[in-house]
C-alpha cells in the first residue's frame, strides 16, 4: 500500500522543518567563532593616518581659528539650526566623551575644556560598510574619504557614524549666497574659489585634507593651530613607531572617543 | 454635414499651430553653429591635454576618469605622453581603450611632455576661463546640462 496524500504532506513537512533545523544547529553548535562583528576592512595597512590634539595647549580662541579655517578652506557655510554643516566642531566634555562623564567627577579643569570633534577616520568605518554606493570608502591611507560625485544621499552613513561626524546638505549651500539672513553669516561664501561647493542632498565631512596630504603637506587645522601654538595638533602615521605622533602618545596619556564600539576612531585627545 | 464644424476647425487649425509652433518659430532664422571661443591663454597653449578632435568628443570621459583617478585612487597628476607611449606599448591596454579614441587606429601623442594637474576647476578652467564662450556654447546648443556646476565653481566672468 502506498502513503496517502496527507502522509505524504506530513513526510514533507516534517522533513522540511528539519533540514531548515539541522542548518541552523550545525552553525550554532560547529566549532569555531560567531561573527558578531567583521574584521577591519583593510588588512595590511602601511599608512594610518591620525591626529593627536593637546588640549594642555589648545583653548577657545585657537580652536575657533581652527574651526573657521577649515570652514573657509573647504566652503563650508554657517547655518544655524538643526541644518547646521559642520566639519570640525567644539564639544565640552560631557558630550564629546559621554560614557566616561557618565556620573564621574572629573576635575574642573576638564569640565571646562572644549574638544575640536571631527571625523575620526575610523580604522574599521561604520560609514563605509553602510554606504550602498560606497561614495564614502577608506583609502589605502586610512583616510575616509567621500566621493560627492557618488553620494545619493540615502543618510545611512549618517546613521552609522557614531561621533555625528557628518552633516547632510538640506538645501543647495549656495542658497547663502542669495539668502538674506544667510548671506549676512557667510558674506564672503564661497570662501575658496579652488574648491567645489557641495550641493542639495548631498553628505560631508572632514576629509583630513587629502589633496594636501598627498602633496605631502599638512591639513589645514593642523597647520593653522601650530601657527598659533606650537604642538598643540600633531599629524601622523599612528602606524610607524617613530612617527611624531607615536612618540606623544607614549609619553601623554589620551583619550579616544567611543572605542568600545570597536570603530578605532584615530584622533587622540591628549589630556 | 459636420455639427459644429467652426468650433472643431478653429481647434483643429489651434492645435495644429501649437504643435508646428516650434518649427514656425525657427523658420527663416539661418542655422547658427556653435562657436566656442578659446581664450588667449589657451591658445597660447596650442594644444589641450589630448588633441582636439579627442577632447571635443570625448572630454566627458576624460574628466570622469580624472575624477575617478583623483578622488579614489588619490592621483594627482595626468602624464598624456607616458600614457601614449605605453599604451603603444601595450596592444592589450590600447584595444581596451581603443573605444575612445577618436579614430580608433591612433593614438594620439601630445607634442609637450607637459603633466597636467587634474582638476577641473582648478586646471581646465585655469585656460577655458570663459565659460560661457566655451563651454555653454555647444552645451546650450545641444541641450546637454551637465551637473558640473552645481559645485564645481565656475570662473568669473564680466
Amino acid at each position: 500500500m502506498g502513503v496517502n496524500r496527507r502522509e505524504f504532506l506530513k513526510i514533507i513537512g516534517l522533513s522540511a522543518l528539519f533540514g531548515i533545523g539541522a542548518k541552523s544547529a550545525l552553525q550554532l553548535l560547529a566549532p569555531g567563532e560567531l561573527e558578531a562583528s567583521v574584521p577591519p576592512l583593510t588588512k595590511e595597512k602601511k599608512i594610518q593616518w591620525a591626529m593627536a590634539i593637546d588640549m594642555k595647549k589648545v583653548d577657545d580662541q585657537l580652536l575657533d581659528k581652527v574651526i573657521e579655517a577649515c570652514h573657509k578652506y573647504y566652503n563650508v557655510p554657517k547655518i544655524p539650526g538643526p541644518k547646521e554643516l559642520k566639519w570640525i566642531w567644539k564639544e565640552d566634555f560631557e558630550h564629546a566623551f559621554p560614557e566616561q562623564a557618565e556620573g564621574a567627577y572629573v576635575t574642573e579643569e576638564v569640565e571646562k575644556m572644549h574638544f575640536p570633534l571631527l571625523c575620526n577616520h575610523c580604522d574599521n568605518p561604520p560609514c563605509c560598510r553602510v554606504c550602498p554606493t560606497k561614495a564614502t570608502f577608506k583609502r589605502e591611507d586610512g583616510i575616509v574619504m567621500m566621493d560627492w560625485h557618488r553620494c545619493i544621499g540615502c543618510r545611512f552613513c549618517m546613521a552609522g557614524c557614531p561621533y555625528g561626524s557628518r552633516s547632510f546638505n538640506w538645501g543647495d549651500p549656495r542658497r547663502v549666497m542669495k539668502n538674506k539672513d544667510l548671506r549676512k553669516l557667510n558674506p564672503d561664501f564661497p570662501t575658496n574659489k579652488k574648491f567645489p561647493t557641495r550641493t542639495k542632498g548631498v553628505v560631508e565631512k572632514c576629509i583630513f585634507c587629502y589633496e594636501k596630504v598627498d602633496k605631502g603637506e599638512l591639513p589645514v587645522c593642523v597647520e593653522t593651530a601650530n601657527k598659533i601654538k606650537k604642538g598643540s595638533f600633531i599629524f601622523g602615521n599612528i602606524l610607524d613607531p617613530e612617527s611624531e605622533i607615536r612618540k606623544v602618545l607614549r609619553k601623554r596619556f589620551a583619550l579616544r572617543r567611543k572605542p568600545v564600539l570597536g570603530t578605532g576612531p584615530n584622533i587622540f585627545y591628549l589630556i | 454635414m459636420l455639427y459644429d464644424g467652426a468650433k472643431i476647425l478653429t481647434g483643429l487649425i489651434i492645435g495644429v499651430l501649437f504643435f508646428i509652433f516650434p518649427f514656425l518659430y525657427d523658420a527663416g532664422k539661418p542655422y547658427k553653429k556653435p562657436e566656442p571661443k578659446l581664450t588667449e591663454k589657451a591658445k597660447k597653449a596650442g594644444e589641450c591635454v589630448l588633441s582636439k578632435q579627442f577632447m571635443r568628443t570625448w572630454h566627458m570621459q576624460l574628466l570622469d576618469e580624472w575624477r575617478n583617478d583623483v578622488v579614489r585612487k588619490g592621483i594627482h597628476y595626468y602624464r598624456p605622453r607616458e600614457i601614449a607611449r605605453e599604451m603603444k606599448l601595450d596592444k592589450r591596454l590600447f584595444d581596451q581603450l581603443r573605444h575612445y579614441i577618436s579614430d580608433g587606429t591612433r593614438i594620439y601623442v601630445p607634442k609637450s611632455d607637459k603633466v597636467y594637474y587634474m582638476s577641473l576647476q582648478n586646471t581646465c578652467l585655469d585656460c577655458h576661463s570663459n565659460k560661457k564662450e566655451f563651454c555653454d556654447q555647444c552645451h546650450n546648443y545641444l541641450g546637454v546640462h551637465p551637473y558640473c556646476w552645481n559645485c564645481h565653481i565656475a570662473p568669473e566672468e564680466k
